[in-house]
């Protein structure tokens, strides 16, 4: 049994407590919701906060998916389960779907949370690229009240968020439009594995031309949400294979992975094109009603 | 004789639950051990709480190689929870720093001199609570001097590298041991004038046996006695308790090795750890029990690993497709001590078998054994002694003499196996293979899975641009160690004990020398002697894992329980018999000859209505009344025994999988098992130990795999790193059997606890590299994962190490 470091247990009973809680405690407090990055982070020692704040009784507060007209709300407490559960999401986003049947295994996705996946901020976490495809947005919450940072804002590298002391994640906002659908595809090396790579895409027609697309892209290096020259080419396009090869070109030439146990340099930057192409194919046919179920 | 048919593909109603038949001896039948094990009420090492219990971390080296300077362990003894802190140091003093390996090296206990491989044993830490414990080994100050690790086994031999092991007198290069086995002369006349030869490098990469439950004790050394028993996880009580004597000078009697419960093995178990010596001294200085166990990193990171060999293969051939001779030359991994457990006179393992399945005019191998900044092993896994790589290496050059010659495979591996008539059959390698008939299963394994609509959807796939591969492996494994003239470890013979007692109401209670893991022996053994002697498994109790009350053995590993104390236990059965038989003549009032047994009571032959059960001849041993003549009182056997040859089993698999062309992931559609294991006793336990053993060859073949950095840092340390298959990364598997009884095992049993770990490596890279024909490739080494598939397309395959 692997067993952490010395540390001492808070439990909040509001938002707002939390809040206080950080605030009094300072950066050596770390919030816990799921805990399925952070405790094992803790356990091998990686990670040794001296306060744990536990969010898990807050779930009146944050733990919810809104959906009205022209957004969606999500709460950061919200669990991978209800996400991968929720039919009114799937119709809106289908993206989620997609990106929760491969995140970790059914025990991670019962306990761990939207807001916990965003606030890791691992290189290879889906949800970050999910929320960026979809150009979604972060409430933080602090002393001061709320502020509300774009994907692209809040990420702000491996490991690293626009959550700055003291503050919190508390909501995931999410534009809706019409005509328009999303996709994700991951290559994993086993069911629960952190993706080798992965890529999301969104898209909105008008017509039979592409108005906007998005792709966010998943380990397959740093700064790779919002990649202007992606929806720069999509923009107005007709959709056909060509177009997909050629922005699927644009996501790999954008990409910068590693070499590591899970996959070479190279493999990682065709990935990050050939899902990207698949990603779009697919975002393409559901928002255009001619999806034909098929997996790739 | 070679019995194919079955009804292997039933499927369980609820009228007729095909696990569930309570058989009075073999057949399907729900494990005695399942209503603990389902409900979580297994009692395991950790689950042992004593009063006062201590426990134990141990400080881990964080460099693969580099010379201890300096240990200051003064904060730590001053945690206010610590009650001792011991270095390899202090352990000198005692002579205890050294222990020596099942193969006749040293390791050592904590390191004295300097580390040899990344998470060596450097110190420990005895505390009040594990939490202390862990702690109080931050405060451990440790100054390392480097020295460049030796990592790549292919430079191990350079003379720039560093010497490793210089604690060896004299020694003055990375050499571990040199081997080799068959004819070269005559293997190099063959190979000059064959039509054919195909030569290809093969790799099998470094794989850990990650079991579910990682090893630990619990030492507990009373102090008035000066007894010790120790609560450990091993696979091998008996022949454990017999090192801890030798090693330690504690009298044999006074040591005790309980074997509780145990989540899995794999070879893995089989080891003495420095761990177990830790926890022991520290019992003896400290008088108190001492508890230790590892985490998962801890296990996967310094306890026995598997294969690491690195194949140098070739075949040669006939044009038309006659296999005749098959040579290697090895270079073997050993990490930085030799820990491999192997017979003494087997370096590596079981390995000669190489020659596979098939009747060859010669065959040679050289091996090459070395040292490198790694963590000690060798054997483990459900490896059958290093058989694991040898049925990967021939099965795999197998199938690229098939793509050189453009051949079926199947038709290939037909053409070629050694014929029923030829049994026993001596390889070229001096091995003899008791009983087989290859044909059958081969047959029946292409039946089932369809093999030539299969071929046909192929082509048509490929036609297409899909990716769509068939493989096949054809394993021959010898198994259950093994013959004491020829197989010892450390100087002990591998025969095994087996005690059976009748209690008076006829139920009995057999004590066993091996101990399960999860094979199911509390059942199988139960199975055996209900068989023999007509009462219900559920009336007789199998003890095992308790050195105190079983009788002397090797234990479990190596597919060997069923092999030898599986006859071990059919001979003390039929000796009780025996007996019983004589006590039935007096209560029947007739002469021996004119009873016979029926299962459960011997009757007057011709009369069936005389007669008498085993229950009521036990009664009656036990009883009052006279008994024949010279026949003593009780009904109760030991033997101990010694089998004449390995056994053969062997097995056809087929293995069908996709790949993705744009992905490179590979998606195994189907797998057929077919499966002779000669007698089979309970068909649902084999079954299981099938499905076992296939996920773990899916598991290597695509994704499993201990590798390390250029320092020697090991990059597989967790469970994030280190890839087990799941549910979802194989099929529902397909299995079926024929039946070739051993001839000389008294039941005909050949064991099956390897043999899927064994052959199905193989079947899933045949079936990936088949896949890849199109692409011009010929090999591919494991792991299969999607980038080196996606590597190998682009005709960048690297091999692994």
């Amino acid at each position: 049994m692997q067993v952490p470091a010395p540390f001492e247990y808070e439990r909040a009973t509001s938002v707002d407590h939390a809040i206080e809680l950080l605030n009094r405690l300072g950066s050596e407090a770390r919030i816990i919701a799921g805990g399925h990055s952070l405790l094992p982070m803790m356990k091998l020692r990686m990670a040794a906060p001296e306060y744990i704040i536990d969010i898990n009784d807050l779930s009146a507060e944050l733990q919810y998916i809104n959906i009205s007209d022209n957004e969606i709300r999500i709460g950061a407490l919200t669990r991978h389960q209800q996400l991968l559960e929720s039919d009114e999401l799937a119709a809106a986003l289908p993206i989620f779907r997609d990106a929760e049947k491969v995140i970790a295994d059914p025990v991670v996705r019962n306990k761990g949370t939207l807001g916990g996946s965003l606030c890791q901020a691992d290189p290879s976490e889906d949800l970050s690229a999910v929320c960026d495809a979809l150009d979604a947005s972060c409430v933080i919450k602090g002393l001061d009240g709320e502020r509300m940072v774009s994907m692209h804002d809040f990420h702000r590298g491996p490991y690293e968020t626009a959550v700055a002391d003291g503050e919190m994640l508390t909501e995931v906002r999410i534009p809706l439009r019409p005509n328009s659908s999303s996709a994700y595809h991951k290559v994993e090396r086993r069911a629960g594995d952190w993706a080798v790579a992965s890529a999301g895409a969104a898209v909105t027609m008008d017509g039979d031309v592409i108005a906007d697309g998005r792709v966010g892209l998943c380990a397959v290096g740093p700064n790779l949400t919002n990649i202007e020259p992606i929806s720069e080419a999509l923009r107005g396009q007709a959709p056909s294979e060509e177009l997909y090869a050629r922005v699927g070109q644009i996501a790999a030439d954008n990409s910068s992975p590693n070499t590591d146990t899970r996959g070479t340099a190279a493999y990682k930057t065709h990935l990050a094109k050939e899902l990207t192409i698949r990603s779009l194919r697919k975002a393409v046919a559901r928002a255009t009603g001619t999806d034909t179920g098929a997996v790739a | 004789m070679t019995v194919t048919d079955d009804n292997t593909n039933a499927v369980p109603t609820p009228d007729n639950n095909l696990n569930d038949n309570k058989p009075v001896g073999y057949g399907r039948m729900l494990r005695k051990e399942d209503p603990r094990f389902v409900r979580g009420l297994g009692q395991y090492c950790d689950d042992v709480e004593l009063p006062g219990m201590l426990h134990l971390a141990i400080l881990r080296s964080p460099m693969a190689h580099a010379r201890i300077v300096n240990i200051d362990k003064s904060a730590a003894e001053a945690h206010p929870k610590v009650k001792a802190v011991i270095t390899g140091a202090d352990l000198a003093e005692q002579g205890l720093a050294w222990m020596p390996t099942l193969s006749n090296d040293v390791q050592a206990v904590l390191a004295t001199d300097k580390v040899r491989f990344q998470h060596q044993e450097v110190a420990f830490v005895v505390a009040e609570d594990r939490y202390s414990a862990r702690d109080a080994l931050e405060l451990i100050d440790v100054e390392y001097e480097y020295i460049k690790p030796v990592v790549d086994v292919r430079k191990a031999m350079d003379p720039e590298s560093a010497i490793i092991r210089d604690d060896l007198e004299g020694k003055e290069d990375n050499y571990c041991f040199k081997w080799e086995t068959g004819d070269k002369e005559a293997t190099e006349a063959v190979f000059a004038n064959a039509d054919v030869t195909v030569k290809e490098e093969v790799v099998y990469p470094r794989v850990h046996p990650a079991p579910m439950e990682t090893c630990g004790c619990v030492a507990d050394v009373d102090r008035v006695s000066g007894k010790l028993t120790l609560w450990s996880t091993t696979q091998a009580p008996h022949a454990h308790r017999t090192v801890y004597a030798l090693v330690s000078g504690l009298p044999e009697h006074k040591i005790r090795v309980i074997a509780p419960d145990i989540g899995g093995g794999f070879g893995n178990k089989v080891p003495i750890y420095p761990g177990y010596v830790c926890a022991i001294v520290a019992s003896l200085v400290i008088g108190k029990p001492v508890k230790w166990m590892e985490d998962r990193t801890e296990n996967l990171v310094s306890t026995g690993f598997a294969r690491d060999y690195v194949m140098q293969g070739e075949i040669a051939a006939t044009k038309d497709g006659k296999i005749q001779a098959i040579r290697t030359h090895v270079l073997a991994d050993h990490g930085a001590f030799n820990g491999t457990a192997a017979p003494l006179k087997y370096p590596a393992g079981f390995f000669g078998v190489f020659t596979g399945s098939y009747d060859i005019d010669a065959a040679y191998c050289d091996m090459d054994a070395v040292y490198t900044n790694k963590a000690p092993g060798g054997v483990a896994y459900a490896c059958s002694f290093r058989i694991t790589e040898a049925v990967y290496l021939v099965e795999r050059i197998v199938d690229c003499l098939a793509y050189e010659l453009d051949m079926d495979p199947a038709e290939l591996r037909l053409k070629n196996f050694i014929q029923p008539e030829q049994f026993p059959y001596e390889s070229k390698t001096g091995w003899v293979y008791d009983s087989g008939d290859y044909e059958p299963a081969m047959r029946k394994a292409m039946d089932m899975i369809g093999y030539d609509d299969l071929r046909a959807e192929q082509a048509e796939k490929r036609a297409k641009g899909e990716l769509m591969g068939i493989g096949i492996s054809f394993f021959t494994e010898a198994v259950g160690a093994g013959p004491r003239k020829d197989m010892d470890i450390l100087g002990l013979g591998m025969a095994d004990g087996c005690e059976l007692r009748i209690h008076p109401t006829g139920k009995a209670v057999v004590r066993l020398s091996v101990k399960t893991q999860g094979q199911g022996h509390e059942t199988t053994f139960a199975q055996i002697i209900a068989e023999e002697l007509g009462i219900a498994p559920d009336d007789i109790d199998v003890v095992h894992g308790d050195t105190d009350n079983t009788p002397f053995g090797l234990g479990t590993y190596g597919s060997r329980s069923t092999p030898v104390s599986g006859a071990a236990a059919a001979l003390v059965a039929r000796k009780i018999r025996e007996k019983a038989h004589i006590i039935s003549s007096g209560m029947l009032e007739a002469s021996v000859a004119d009873i016979e047994w029926v299962k459960g009571s011997f009757q007057v032959k011709g009369d069936p209505e005389k007669s008498v059960t085993i229950q009521d001849v036990a009664m009656r041993a036990h009883g009052a009344g006279d008994l024949p003549q010279g026949i003593e009182g009780g009904l109760d056997a030991s033997v101990c025994y010694n089998p004449d040859n390995l056994t053969y089993p062997f097995g056809a698999y087929i293995c069908v999988v996709d790949v993705d062309p744009g992905t490179a992931e590979v998606k195994v559609r189907r797998f057929v098992a077919v499966d002779d294991c000669g007698t089979q006793i309970n068909p649902m336990i084999i079954e299981g130990q099938v499905h076992g053993g296939l996920t773990d060859g899916v598991g290597m073949a695509l994704m499993e795999m201990i590798s390390f950095d250029e320092e020697g840092n090991c990059l597989n340390s967790t469970l994030m790193d280190y890839l087990i298959p799941t549910a979802m990364e194989v099929p529902d598997w397909e299995t079926g059997h024929t039946v070739t009884p051993s001839p000389h095992h008294p039941i005909g049993a050949k064991g099956i606890g390897e043999s899927a770990t064994v052959g199905s490596p193989p079947a899933v890279v045949n079936a990936v590299v088949d896949a890849l024909k199109p692409y011009g490739i010929r090999h591919a080494d494991m792991p299969l994962t999607p980038s080196r598939v996606w590597e190998a397309m682009q005709g960048n395959h690297t091999p692994p190490i």
